[in-house]
């Protein structure tokens, strides 16, 4: 199964579509798209506009490849579950997020996490028609790195009033 | 009696989505503490089973009325809570929790998100004139007079 997401925020309807007509075409049925609310409706592959976290998770469990916008809750959750993420990022431009990070992040993670991009449409069809190529996710633990857990446990368990931080 | 009195009380707090999974992926850092989780979802209690949850509406700096309303609940919730120390991954209710938290006289940590890699959210850079603790998961974003980088949640 190919679980699409495109996170709990805007719709992302250009990627959706994207992987509506490829659907369409090949006549894939193993794909669930979760859109967004007021997300545009594809038909050809079922969808929801949102799952409950617990869907979500049985969903994920069961996807051999994730789809998603470039939003680090699904980037992280697919690295600790070690399943093959494509992310395309969403652009502010196109009213599809607020600012442009998703750009930056999605660079940032093909480069340390073994994340697969397409950056735009056209990357996007072509990823599709190849998936089996898509590069393995860089494996991560249950948690933080080492440095920030102890960074943090460091400055909860420091006295009031030492000094600290900056 | 073997209770110690230092026992911190925590309170972890973050807006849905990958703030979320971001604070989640913080837990080791509160062994030890008295933890309060808060954010924007019902659906998430099941995340930190056994936990003290506290659900606070979304808000984000779109909606004014939201925003509004996200204020209140959050300075209600700690008027409520009264924790030692205050975490947040972000985004609104998050900053809306370290600085009132900090008018309140916890020390407070902003977590950037890491999903920031090229410049600090605009709250992040709010947040970095008052906060106890100041981190973002990028080293080439941490330096003199900007946040510290501990490390990321990768």
């Amino acid at each position: 199964m190919i679980l699409v997401t495109v996170g709990t925020d805007l719709p992302f309807d250009r990627m959706v579509r994207v992987i509506d007509a490829w659907a369409a075409e090949t006549g894939r049925r193993d794909v669930f798209a979760q859109i967004g609310e007021g997300g545009w409706q594809p038909r050809h592959i079922p969808y929801a506009e949102f799952l409950s976290p617990p869907e979500f998770a049985a969903k994920f469990a069961a996807a051999r490849v994730i789809i998603s916008h470039a939003g680090m809750g699904t980037i992280l959750t697919a690295l600790h579950n070690g399943k093959p993420i494509l992310v395309m990022p969403k652009k502010a431009s196109l009213g599809e997020h607020r600012n442009e990070h998703q750009t930056a992040t999605a660079r940032r993670m093909s480069e340390i996490g073994g994340v697969n991009v397409a950056y735009d449409e056209t990357e996007l069809r072509q990823w599709l028609d190849r998936l089996d190529a898509l590069q393995q996710p860089k494996t991560i633990g249950g948690s933080a790195s080492e440095g920030l857990i102890q960074g943090l446990r460091g400055f909860i368990h420091r006295n009031a009033g030492a000094p600290h931080g900056r | 009696m073997t209770t110690r009195p230092t026992r911190p009380k925590v309170l972890a707090i973050s807006s849905g989505g990958g703030h979320w999974v971001q604070l989640l992926r913080l837990r080791p850092a509160f062994a030890g503490c008295e933890v309060v989780y808060a954010t924007v979802r019902e659906g998430y209690r099941g995340d930190v089973e056994g936990a003290e949850f506290r659900l606070i509406p979304d808000s984000n700096r779109w909606n004014k009325l939201a925003l509004l309303r996200c204020a209140v609940a959050v300075f209600s919730l700690l008027l409520g809570e009264r924790p030692d120390v205050i975490i947040t991954t972000g985004a609104a209710p998050g900053y809306f929790a370290v600085r009132i938290g900090k008018w309140l006289g916890a020390r407070v940590v902003w977590v950037d998100s890491v999903a920031n890699a090229e410049e600090l959210s605009l709250s992040g850079q709010k947040a970095g004139s008052f906060v106890d603790l100041w981190l973002t998961q990028w080293p080439h974003l941490a330096g003199k007079g900007g946040p510290q980088c501990f490390g990321s949640v990768l």
